[in-house]
């Protein structure tokens, strides 16, 4: 069986500057997949290559064993980085969930039937149907995540693709938010997703891939977060303490403060 | 009663009144993406290359509309082209290329220096002097544009809010730009009889920001801000007849202050929302101005219900 997604031999870049070269990858069906590496790495060049809007120079992307770009754009659900999103923009949460359907033969501005029911019951099960009619930005860290995440899910899409979405929320609303991700996963939903937050790809998810222009490592983040291929991945010294099952990644050389500070 | 009706019995008032509720509908209608895709220097630049457009377009014995038209529309693909890559900023090309254009019109005007008073009702609109074939235009501009926006209503709602998210849910985003962009230049050309180039970036903003001030959903926001422009429009005219006033520039100063309500509609709202959410529990204040339960405690001088928002 073909793997769900396949980069092979992929070089690409970004503004004149080559980002990586030669890359290939296999992510299969099912996978709930991190890929974590330090600023301009090349993490964001890795998910437009999947989704077909980054120019590639060589090599081939197959969704499914199809070329990318003649592959149904329904079946891939994205969320953007929440930080770029321009939150004095006029939408409802409704409104932002419904976007999800605008790249479909409707015409009609107005929603269908089926369109506010389908609306209604993804709210429903995502815990953000009281505040469908709230102004997106008049909502909490973890609604308005979730309402990019109905956006993404009401096609039935088959992967789901997210850029940095435990950043710039509180540690408990990314807690929730990759729990949420993870119980979508378990209904077998790919899912692939970038992130600077080490100790939340270590306690939540099951495959990881550090890239820093290249594939460092991959694997289980239990076997492959060591002071080797972190050091490899992000230039320094990290720490890695085991608790059981736990790992706590923390940068090895903390501020010296001034003693006068106190 | 005869006073107030005096107005209507004259056809050049007909004409004018017609024109204005046109072009504030289609202004209206139209700004409501410019104010959102931060394009409000798009329409004030558009104006000014339709402007060189049009005095080339005089000089060679060429139709005001169809000069204006083919160096505003030009200009409005050049745009489109040199930021397409965004290595060069919105701005920098809109100031490039529209003042060029513009420039070509000024040396043109500055050579047939009978040109002047002709040109006048571009500059400063003249909507006094509209005729019946100017109506036909503004009427045709303006059922083409609200048809166009029906049908496009869903894909450029998209693109305005999360140009990159559009583009990756499959719309076509380039496609969509160049659309609006080839609309926004006919609502330019067709303004500037009636409010003239130095106030069409008001005319495009106005109606959409008054409209921002008074709704949080973008299907009100759109309809608001027809309904403000032609209100905007109707009540400019007629108030210009009794105060006998340049017609174009009362109905910005009208349109002014109507977005000058809407703000103070929108604070009061805010205040009373925010009364609504206080609740006093001895010397303790908290408001929870959500429906989601987020709870905030503080003390009276930090309050306020934006504490709920990130």
């Amino acid at each position: 069986m073909s793997p769900a997604i396949q980069l092979t031999d992929v070089t690409t870049s970004y503004e004149n500057n080559v980002v990586f070269t030669h890359l290939s990858l296999q992510i299969h069906s099912g996978q709930f997949v991190g890929i974590v590496g330090p600023t301009g790495c090349g993490k964001t060049t890795l998910l437009k290559t999947i989704l077909g809007i980054q120019t590639v120079f060589s090599g081939t992307v197959l969704l499914n064993g199809k070329p990318v770009n003649r592959v149904s754009h329904k079946r891939i659900g994205y969320i953007p980085q929440l930080e770029s999103i321009d939150w004095s923009f006029p939408v409802t949460v409704e409104e932002v969930i419904m976007m999800g359907l605008y790249a479909g033969k409707r015409l009609i501005p107005w929603q269908s039937k089926e369109e506010r029911e389908r609306i209604k019951e993804l709210a429903a099960k995502l815990g953000i149907y009281n505040c469908l009619q709230q102004h997106i930005a008049h909502t909490s860290g973890g609604q308005r995540q979730r309402a990019f995440l109905a956006r993404a899910l009401i096609s039935n899409p088959q992967f789901l693709v997210l850029d940095e979405p435990t950043s710039g929320v509180d540690i408990k609303t990314q807690h929730e938010v990759l729990h949420l991700l993870g119980d979508i996963n378990n209904q077998g939903m790919t899912i692939i997703l970038t992130t600077h937050d080490l100790n939340a790809v270590a306690s939540h998810l099951p495959w990881v891939i550090c890239f820093n222009n290249r594939i460092v490592a991959e694997g289980h983040p239990g076997d492959i977060f060591t002071n080797e291929v972190l050091r490899q991945t992000y230039g320094s010294d990290i720490i890695i303490v085991k608790h059981g099952d736990y790992h706590l990644i923390a940068n090895s050389t903390p501020l010296k403060l001034n003693s006068n500070s106190n | 009663m005869q006073f107030l009706l005096e107005p209507f019995y004259y056809a050049f008032f007909q004409h004018g009144l017609i024109a204005a509720i046109l072009v504030g509908a289609l202004c209206g209608l139209i700004g409501v993406h410019v104010v959102l895709r931060g394009m409000s220097y798009v329409g004030h630049g558009l104006s000014h290359a339709a402007f060189g457009g049009a005095v080339i377009g005089f000089v060679l014995s060429i139709n005001f509309y169809i000069g204006a038209g083919i160096m505003g529309l030009s200009a409005a693909i050049i745009i489109n082209q040199l930021t397409k890559n965004k290595k060069i900023k919105s701005d920098a090309a809109i100031g490039i290329v529209t003042t060029a254009v513009f420039a070509m019109g000024v040396v043109v005007i500055s050579q047939q220096r009978n040109l002047n008073k002709s040109l006048d009702a571009a500059l400063f609109g003249n909507i006094l002097g509209i005729s019946d074939n100017d109506l036909i235009i503004i009427g045709i501009v303006t059922v083409v544009t609200a048809i166009v926006m029906f049908f496009s209503y869903r894909p450029l709602l998209f693109a305005s809010f999360d140009q990159e998210a559009a583009q990756i849910f499959g719309i076509k985003t380039e496609g969509m730009q160049l659309l609006f962009s080839l609309l926004l230049t006919l609502s330019v050309i067709v303004a500037m009889n009636i409010v003239g180039v130095t106030m069409i970036a008001a005319a495009l903003i106005m109606p959409a920001m008054t409209a921002r001030m008074l709704t949080d959903r973008f299907s009100v926001m759109q309809l608001y801000s027809v309904l403000i422009g032609v209100i905007m429009g109707a009540c400019g005219m007629y108030s210009s007849y009794f105060f006998n006033v340049a017609s174009g520039a009362t109905i910005v100063l009208f349109g002014a202050l109507i977005f000058c309500l809407a703000v103070l509609v929108r604070n009061i709202r805010e205040r009373i929302a925010l009364r609504k959410n206080f609740h006093r529990h001895g010397n303790l204040i908290h408001s929870h101005s959500h429906p989601h339960h987020t709870h905030i405690a503080s003390e009276k001088n930090s309050v306020t219900a934006e504490s709920t928002k990130e």
